[in-house]
């Protein structure tokens, strides 16, 4: 954090962005546990499916689209808490707020840290789940790429909601109960490109629909998750 | 407040809890004496005298108390967002209050429209619940309410809860426009809206009349409930202060 908080009237906003995205990212690449918890906990959801409801094979194919995409959003929202608990607690948080830089970009790049540390690896996973659910092999892609642009979707929106509990001590259900309603549209939409593509129709349209989504939460979202990140540090 | 003095004095006014209490209560009386005329008129012209649906029968008449909460919950949800919005921006204590009174309303006004859309469903759809898209962002709606609520719960700072609520149920406003147009955008087992402003409606008067009644008398009860419940918290924010003191004392 040191070059961050020195030279702050020179640094550019690019640099700002790659300079806290590098740090979060080396930060967890050192705790690797918080790394490959969301991904163990991915591949359990769906061992619960086989052996909660049933292990046929057209029935795991019919529901795959839908229990993959649900696993996703739910270690996703697992890992949530961690993208401001630690800046929190040692300090750091509050002395990013004071410093000259707008918030919004450290967010930002927190947020994408997030991202390529749960939703990347989880996305690049999800063939895995997709053959263990009998997933036919054409609709992998299609998978993959619809859960590439909405897990970073989710992580923008959960941002918000991990901003306004950071400064509770248990926010980990709270969160849940924040921002469970505005996952839906995301699962509704990131689910359905599966389906789409399952039966061969084409696919297009979720995904426009998932990158509006996108482009929408990378312009608002960072007001959002800025706005609670202060709120919850000056309160 | 130079600038401000094209607005009304008693509206930049309610800023103050004080004088809100004071104008609310001049104003209670007459919202409730409205709110009963209103919904006992209504009632009872749309239960006795509105003449059946050619399709549906009489099942159509619960629509009187569905379609005004289905409204209400919706325009609850703006008025929370707005005010909390107001809050957040201007810091005003009156503002955060009314956010925190609607949200329970809100609530239970979303709860009401949802039974009462399954009551109505039963018999009309075979089914008690469907997953169709404005039966399920109407749930959402609920699920936004219960979250703000969770939120205020959770926080012991009354100011922070406020701000961090306001920002939630900003975040949340985006659901508003999806319940509005889920009719028009997915076509599914929901008919799309009963009533609009701009257009006439396709019920003949006798049957969108008393909807009308019911409307605008659930807006007036709304008043009343939004109002009992914001002196209420008005009295428990303000209770330190010398006016509340004196208030209780004389009563």
């Amino acid at each position: 954090m040191a070059e961050l908080c020195t030279n702050s009237a020179e640094i550019s906003l690019g640099k700002l962005f790659s300079a806290v995205l590098k740090r979060d990212l080396l930060l967890s690449f050192r705790r690797k546990s918080d790394l490959v918890n969301p991904l163990i906990f991915f591949v359990m959801v769906a061992t619960l499916f086989p052996l909660g409801v049933s292990p046929e094979p057209n029935f795991l194919a019919d529901v795959a689209p839908g229990v993959v995409w649900v696993a996703a959003l739910l270690a996703t929202l697992l890992s949530l808490d961690g993208i401001f608990r630690s800046d929190y607690e040692d300090g750091t948080l509050e002395q990013v707020i004071l410093s000259p830089q707008p918030l919004m970009v450290v967010c930002l790049a927190k947020v994408m840290a997030h991202w390529m540390t749960t939703g990347l690896p989880l996305a690049l996973m999800s063939p895995l789940l997709g053959v263990m659910l009998f997933l036919p092999a054409s609709a992998m892609f299609g998978m993959v790429l619809s859960l590439l642009i909405g897990t970073l979707v989710l992580s923008l929106i959960g941002a918000i909601g991990a901003g306004l509990t950071v400064g509770l001590k248990r926010g980990g259900v709270l969160i849940s109960l924040l921002v469970l309603p505005l996952y839906i549209p995301v699962l509704i939409f990131g689910s359905g490109a599966v389906q789409a593509a399952v039966a061969g129709l084409p696919l297009e349209g979720y995904l426009a629909l998932l990158g509006a989504m996108l482009a929408l939460g990378i312009v608002l979202a960072p007001f959002a998750i800025s706005a609670s990140v202060r709120i919850s540090v000056s309160g | 407040m130079a600038g401000s003095s094209w607005l009304p004095r008693w509206f930049y006014q309610l800023a103050s809890p004080r004088w809100c209490y004071d104008f609310t209560g001049k104003l209670l009386p007459g919202f409730l004496i409205a709110a009963i005329l209103l919904l006992i008129a209504g009632v009872v012209w749309a239960l006795a005298f509105a003449p059946p649906d050619y399709q549906q029968g009489n099942s159509f008449r619960i629509m009187y108390l569905h379609v005004p909460s289905a409204i209400l919950a919706q325009s609850c949800y703006m008025l929370m967002a707005v005010a909390g919005a107001v809050g957040l921006i201007w810091k005003i204590k009156v503002a955060d209050m009314v956010a925190y009174v609607c949200a329970p309303i809100g609530a239970s006004i979303a709860v009401m429209a949802l039974a009462t859309g399954a009551i109505w469903g039963k018999p009309t759809w075979g089914s008690w619940w469907v997953w169709d898209a404005r039966l399920t962002s109407m749930l959402i709606l609920l699920f936004l309410y219960m979250g703000v609520m969770a939120l205020y719960a959770a926080m012991d700072n009354e100011s922070m809860a406020a701000k961090a609520a306001s920002v939630l149920s900003l975040v949340g406003l985006v659901n508003i426009p999806i319940i509005k147009y889920s009719v028009e955008w997915w076509n599914t087992l929901h008919q799309p809206a009963t009533f609009t402003l701009t257009e006439k409606p396709a019920m003949p008067v006798e049957m969108w009349l008393p909807l009308l009644v019911m409307v605008v008398g659930f807006y007036c009860f709304f008043s009343v409930s939004l109002m009992l419940r914001l002196r209420n918290e008005i009295i428990r924010r303000e209770r330190r202060s010398g006016w509340v003191r004196e208030l209780i004392a004389s009563k």
